[in-house]
């Protein structure tokens, strides 16, 4: 870690009200009835102290640990896309004039939010998400305008979860760019402290208000071995070499129905994706017939409507369905927007009811591929 | 003016054929006009004659009661219209009605056949252009059944 | 899972262009074929124009009803007015069509890749359409008809149902009375009085002329229609990288961002409605992707 900084934890707090201070509206891990959201946190007390994750396919729990952990929970079904890119979103609104229109825009400033607490495969999502929505000609201009002013403070991971794979894609635990601060939470017998290493000038800016010092080597070693730990024990590989030309020479892979027999085509891997992107447009009309209004909202392409032109439904098949979110996802991604759509969080694993696991299926298609000419 | 067998040779679906069987052909076919409106062949008539469409257009009819005559399709100069019977009785199942004054070579199906028998390389030569000529039919066939203008 | 609700809360800056329709008024209506209007728009906004290019669509919304995908049909070198050629399948359509005079609709576009008129000036140009596709390519016709002399022999096949479903019938009549432009129009089933071919497209494509080597083919209308034609275009020796046709998927944004239009890594709205056969042909073959 370069430059990394010693920071007692009691300076947590501190670092959340320098953000405040400075009108960041601080969202992250919180605890709603029972729940692990991103919330608002107004204390460094809001964060789920003490309480842990524990993922397995189709399985998440909060366990009350021993310790008093800030960062003890790993991801939950939330993303920070929801911030950037929101659920639900007003758009415009028209009032008519006799058989006229006139257009109403929303007017509002947002507070700027500051991210407290992503994990490195989250930050890797948002760079994934930049490419989709922030670049070329026709972009998002809301994603763009809430990114710009966003403040990321990333957590390096010194555990992983049962779903993790972050380390087969190269996107954790650690993170390497792309946020203004970065903590790490050494917890050990004796002692627990945070390393804070600044990304940016605003970064660095923030931390200069807080009490902190250089970290020693041995403070500094013992971050590193939590987190090298975090990566060894993640036990889901995703092997990405020459995926994406076996997924386009695989649609009319054996394994894929097989794998239909099981999905519900529920949606929840795409909604709980940090990186899904598809939304719906929707229009409707006030009861007077006088206000027309258009919103944006997160869709999945699990849905029959999803590729429903006049005629008939291009995917009806749950197969079919199931195989354009995977290779989507794997290999037209990747022609798509230069990276793979996949950042290795395992939320899709952890939140399928019927437990489908993204790397276990590659796995099963790879086996199943029928070799010799097609 | 051409005779019988030149008019067959400077047709399309005779492309390529060689001249003895051409004479072959030639001898089975007479040449005849339609006026428009005329019929080249009823529905349940018997069947006797393959066209040779030399010049015109002729329609393709099925008749319903509730529609009125339906053209399924035009067959036009260069084309060929009828079918080769093998199995007794023959008959025509569609209408087929000139729209103009149409010339045709009509081909005398029996005389047709009995020269096949006797020679199987013309038999073989005529099968051969018949049989492209039905594939090339069910095929327009089937796009028209899937009706892909459909809403 | 409990996102915070959203309140309306941004400025769309750069917005206008992508997200807010604007504003365009119906300056006249025409009925086309059942079920089938073409309007002619003018920019609400007094001296605007709108610049497109052959091929291109726009977003047209119904207020309050929805918003659908429309070619632009008429003339690109008359960018004040917009025609749009829409036949009512659905509730935002059905209520396009019953537009009149001084309506009100919004407009969002233009989108998507062009047919290659230009490239295509040196060739002998095939021009293909069968029903509604004719509405796409009719301003790719008046490119080539205004530069009849850039291109060699200029063939346009056009294939309907029935006679009653013969798009832009004066046009094609006055189209074939030009002396340097051979039109050749079949259906697939007629009454009677109809004095034309009957038999589909692909029949007919055999009494166009061109030089397959330097021929520029344009496909637009129903799938199964696209597919047979390429086949045989192909056939007749037009190699699959000077075949254009234009695709049709599910398109909400028309700016390659809400997904439906997905085909492979391809964006229909983006990266066509255009594509050289070429480009598309191997996910043509692909089923349900």
């Amino acid at each position: 870690m370069k430059k990394a900084s010693f920071l007692e934890v009691a300076q947590l707090r501190h670092l959340i009200e320098a953000l405040q201070q400075r009108g960041y509206v601080v969202l992250g891990p919180t605890l709603r009835q029972g729940d692990l959201v991103y919330g608002e946190l107004r204390t460094a007390g809001d964060l789920p102290v003490g309480w842990r994750d524990e993922e397995e396919a189709g399985h998440y729990r909060l366990v009350k640990g021993v310790d008093q952990a800030f960062f003890g929970c790993r991801v939950g079904q939330h993303s920070w896309k929801q911030f950037l890119f929101p659920a639900h979103l007003l758009l415009w609104q028209a009032r008519r004039q006799g058989t006229d229109w006139r257009l109403e825009i929303p007017i509002a400033s947002a507070a700027p939010y500051a991210f407290f607490g992503v994990r490195p495969c989250d930050l890797a999502a948002l760079e994934v998400q930049d490419r989709v929505l922030a670049r070329g000609r026709y972009f998002d201009p809301i994603y763009v305008e809430r990114r710009q002013r966003a403040f990321i403070v990333a957590v390096n991971c010194t555990r992983s979860g049962g779903t993790c794979f972050c380390a087969s894609l190269g996107t954790g635990p650690r993170a390497a760019t792309g946020f203004d601060l970065a903590l790490t939470e050494v917890l050990e017998d004796d002692r627990h402290f945070l390393l804070v290493e600044a990304g940016s000038k605003r970064g660095a800016d923030v931390l200069g208000g807080v009490t902190h010092r250089p970290a020693k080597a041995e403070e500094a070693a013992a971050a590193e071995r939590l987190v090298a730990g975090a990566a060894q024990n993640q036990t889901k590989v995703l092997e990405t070499m020459g995926l994406k030309e076996f997924l386009y020479n695989n649609y009319e892979n054996p394994h894929w129905s097989e794998v239909a027999d099981r999905c519900l085509t529920c949606g929840n891997c795409a909604i709980t994706c940090p990186t899904c992107f598809c939304h719906n447009y929707h229009d409707s009309l006030d009861v007077a017939g006088e206000v027309a209004q258009r919103r944006r909202e997160w869709e999945t392409c699990f849905t029959l409507d999803h590729s429903y032109i006049h005629g008939g439904t291009i995917r009806p098949s749950p197969q079919s369905r199931y195989r354009q979110w995977l290779t989507h996802k794997l290999a037209t991604w990747v022609d798509q927007y230069g990276c793979l759509g996949c950042i290795g969080c395992g939320r899709c694993i952890t939140w399928c009811p019927v437990g489908i696991d993204i790397t276990e299926e590659v796995r099963s298609l790879q086996a199943a591929e029928v070799k010799g000419p097609k | 003016m051409e005779t019988i067998e030149e008019l067959l040779a400077a047709h399309p679906f005779f492309r390529g054929m060689a001249p003895p069987h051409l004479a072959a052909v030639a001898e089975c076919g007479r040449r005849m006009q339609f006026k428009a409106g005329e019929f080249l062949c009823r529905e349940n008539e018997e069947a006797r004659d393959f066209y040779v469409i030399l010049s015109g257009s002729v329609a393709v009819e099925i008749f319903s009661f509730r529609r009125g005559p339906l053209t399924t399709t035009t067959v036009e100069e260069g084309e060929v219209l009828g079918w080769l019977w093998f199995e007794e009785p023959y008959h025509w199942h569609l209408d087929a009605r000139a729209r103009q004054v149409t010339r045709v070579v009509a081909l005398e199906v029996e005389a047709l056949k009995s020269r096949c028998e006797k020679d199987h390389d013309l038999g073989y030569e005529f099968m051969k252009r018949y049989a492209h000529h039905l594939a090339v039919q069910f095929r327009i066939t089937k796009l028209q059944l899937v009706d892909m203008y459909g809403s | 899972m409990a996102p915070e609700p959203e309140k309306p809360d941004f400025r769309p800056s750069g917005a206008e262009g992508l997200l807010l329709p604007r504003l365009f008024r119906v300056e006249s209506r025409r009925r086309e074929i059942p079920d089938t209007v073409t309007l002619t728009l003018t920019p609400a906004e007094a001296g605007t124009e709108w610049p497109f290019a052959p091929g291109q669509f726009n977003m047209l919304t119904a207020f309050g009803i929805g918003e659908v995908p429309i070619s632009i049909s008429g003339d690109p070198a008359e960018p004040r007015r917009l025609l749009h050629t829409i036949r009512a399948v659905g509730a935002a359509t059905g209520t396009l069509c019953r537009l009149t005079r001084g309506d009100v609709l919004g407009v969002r576009g233009p989108f998507g890749t062009a047919w290659p008129v230009q490239e295509a000036e040196g060739h002998d140009l095939v021009i293909i359409a069968g029903g509604l596709g004719l509405a796409p390519l009719r301003p790719a016709i008046y490119r080539a008809l205004a530069h009849r002399a850039a291109y060699g022999n200029l063939e346009l096949v056009y294939g309907a149902r029935t006679p009653r479903d013969i798009l832009y019938y004066r046009e094609l009549q006055r189209w074939r009375s030009r002396f340097d432009v051979r039109v050749h129009v079949t259906v697939d089933s007629a009454p009677e009085t109809w004095r034309g071919r009957v038999g589909v497209v692909t029949k007919i494509l055999a009494y166009a002329r061109f030089d397959a080597a330097n021929t520029t083919a344009l496909v637009c209308g129903p799938g199964v229609m696209m597919r047979f034609t390429v086949q045989d275009l192909m056939a007749r020796g037009v190699s699959p990288e000077h075949i254009f046709v234009s695709l049709e998927r599910h398109m909400q944004c028309g700016l390659g961002l809400c997904g439906h239009c997905q085909l492979g890594p391809l964006f229909i709205c983006k990266d066509g409605p255009v594509f050289s056969y070429a480009r598309v042909k191997d996910w043509f073959e692909k089923r349900e992707v």
